[in-house]
């Protein structure tokens, strides 16, 4: 109980985690990270969302004193992390994308060398590795060369590295990028339990959903800019909560089709770049019979249609007025699989 | 969630810098996972068990009778020789494994906790003198075998070995540096052997200098190598400290000061 009144104390005071403004970072000619502005309240879970590319990763590097900003600042809790990166370390746990562990060591080893570099004496290292490694199920697996671990065991360790020191930030870069759906939940009940003990959570994700089950508020991000901010709700009323998706059996019709789409649901529609689909978003799917009405009676004969939930995808067809980039193509079928299989 | 409860920021000392104790103590932390590294993955050291025994076979039984007329007088001056050369060559593969360590994603972690940024470098340093140590002992043991009796004594015998360690550690800090700036580690290997090979060869480890011609004996008389060559034989063959051992001691102090430091900074420049 002590943990939620910690968490509300800092809701009151409005305790800054993150403050990110202006944060730019350029490899060569490419402008990876294009001035990121990031506000991250103490004891919420944030969602950076945004496809491959998109500057997410170098964004949290940035946050986590891993790379220095060539423009910007940022303070974590307040403490600037350029001029004092040796006190923002003491703050944060970072979980990078590709697991951060020493893979010729055992899990234990990995946690006892952490914990003894974060200033634990010799048993107490020894009782913390053993502790973590029992919340986060791993203490069969405790011996055995990391080699021979799973992507989900070893996403457990990288995490359960990042909380040695209990810190009241912790950064999670894409925690759930190659998981099997099941494993994915686990990690989202273990990131939701982590929240409750008073942390403050900035986790990456290309799935809408995931940011959508997780995060307090979500920023979007798309070529090294913050397009849209706000709550899961927000972002989705600008997208429609699911989204309709419209082909006309005559190419001829699809302008009267899209007039019609938009006199009677309200929205902006797009039309998707393969050409002939109509992509709209929809608040209420109830309009859906308004539309198929208003639409007999224009005598538009229908090819193909279908209400489903918002794809990253049409995130980003709305809010930036371009798709994604053909590599997430792929990252949001993905995302479509794993709805399937949570059905 | 015990064990992940969080502490909150109120809740902690917090402080910028990290004090000498705390980085030494980092330090040794990170020389314990090399140790651990090295249990895990022994064939590492395949090379510092090899390379004593070949290569004191080989000289001696080469150079012996040319240089010094027979083997058994060739000893005193080979064995400190190859102890040196093959213990420094040894100290190339510190920054041949400190690049492929550096690519793991576990530096990342490193980097992200409040640590002396000097110890992921010094720890790993710090556990090759494992390596130097069996180069060391070997050397000296196949010495033994073939008939080298060093009249300083066993204690003076340790003490030479105890300096080429810590001279060869003081020179990993070079080849370290190449670890760090440079982007494979087949190039590593490439560079420090090009460093190497004139400074152990270009000096009296092997030959009597005084039959090289005069510029080469200039060179040999200043390279570093020689005078540690110098001290060791010293130690070992008249139980002596001359100021070849000052002059030894003095030179590694200012590779440290040198190297440690723009080791740590390229370092920590690299993303």
């Amino acid at each position: 109980m002590k943990h939620v009144q910690s968490r509300v104390t800092a809701q009151d005071y409005g305790d800054w985690a993150v403050e990110a403004r202006g944060l730019v970072k350029t490899f060569g000619d490419n402008r990876a990270v294009d001035g990121v502005n990031l506000d991250v309240r103490a004891g919420t879970i944030y969602g950076v969302l945004g496809p491959n590319g998109a500057g997410k990763t170098t964004t949290i590097r940035m946050l986590a004193t891993l790379l220095r900003p060539d423009a910007g600042s940022a303070k974590i809790f307040g403490h600037d992390v350029m001029k004092e990166p040796q006190i923002v370390r003491q703050l944060i746990g970072v979980t990078g994308q590709y697991a951060s562990v020493d893979e010729s060591l055992s899990a234990t080893e990995n946690l006892v060398i952490f914990s003894r570099l974060l200033g634990l004496g010799r048993t107490e290292a020894r009782h913390k590795a053993a502790e973590l490694l029992e919340e986060f199920s791993l203490t069969e697996a405790a011996k055995r060369p990391l080699k021979k671990f799973s992507g989900g065991m070893r996403r457990r360790l990288d995490l359960a590295a990042s909380l040695i020191a209990q810190p009241p930030l912790i950064f999670l870069d894409e925690p759930t990028t190659g998981l099997d759906p099941r494993t994915r939940n686990q990690m989202w009940d273990t990131i939701r339990r982590l929240v409750k003990t008073g942390s403050t959570v900035l986790l990456t994700t290309q799935y809408l959903q995931e940011a959508d089950e997780l995060a307090d508020r979500i920023a979007v991000i798309d070529r090294g800019r913050v397009v849209a901010e706000g709550t899961a709700d927000e972002l989705k009323a600008s997208v429609g909560s699911s989204s309709l998706q419209l082909r006309t059996h005559n190419p001829q019709d699809i302008e009267i089709a899209r007039q019609i789409v938009e006199k009677v649901l309200k929205v902006q529609s797009a039309v998707s770049p393969e050409g002939g689909k109509i992509t709209a978003p929809m608040a209420d799917v109830d309009r859906v019979t308004d539309l198929l009405i208003a639409l007999r009676e224009t005598g538009i004969r229908l090819a193909e249609l279908s209400v489903q939930k918002p794809t990253l995808d049409e995130v980003f067809l709305t809010i930036t007025g371009h798709g994604v980039k053909e590599n997430t193509a792929k990252a949001s079928d993905e995302t479509n699989e794993v709805r399937e299989a949570r059905v | 969630m015990k064990s992940t409860s969080i502490k909150q920021v109120a809740d902690r000392p917090l402080n910028n810098y990290v004090s000498l104790g705390q980085s030494a103590r980092h330090s040794f932390t990170m020389a314990y996972r090399g140790l651990l590294k090295i249990r895990r993955t022994p064939e590492q050291l395949f090379d510092v068990t090899l390379q004593p025994i070949l290569f004191t076979l080989m000289f001696t039984y080469i150079f012996g009778g040319a240089i010094s007329g027979n083997v058994q007088n060739y000893l005193p001056v080979i064995i400190p020789g190859i102890l040196v050369q093959t213990v420094i060559t040894t100290s190339i593969v510190t920054g041949v494994q400190l690049r492929e360590d550096m690519d793991k994603g576990v530096f990342d972690r490193f980097k992200s906790l409040p640590i002396a940024r000097i110890a992921p470098l010094a720890g790993a340093l710090l556990a090759d003198t494992i390596r130097y140590t069996i180069a060391t002992v070997l050397t000296f043991v196949m010495g033994y075998i073939m008939g080298y009796r060093p009249d300083g004594g066993l204690g003076h015998v340790i003490i030479a070995g105890l300096l080429v360690i810590v001279c060869s550690w003081t020179i990993s800090w070079i080849f370290a540096f190449f670890g760090v700036i440079a982007r494979t580690a087949s190039s590593v290997q490439g560079i420090s052997m090009i460093v190497l090979f004139p400074l152990t060869f270009l000096s009296n480890a092997f030959v009597p200098v005084k039959t090289m011609p005069g510029w080469l004996q200039w060179f040999v008389n200043i390279n570093p190598i020689s005078h540690l060559v110098t001290a060791v034989r010293n130690l070992a063959n008249n139980g002596t400290f001359g100021w070849d051992l000052a002059v030894s001691l003095i030179g590694a102090a200012a590779i440290v000061a040198v190297f440690a430091p723009i080791t740590v900074r390229a370092y920590m420049r690299r993303t």
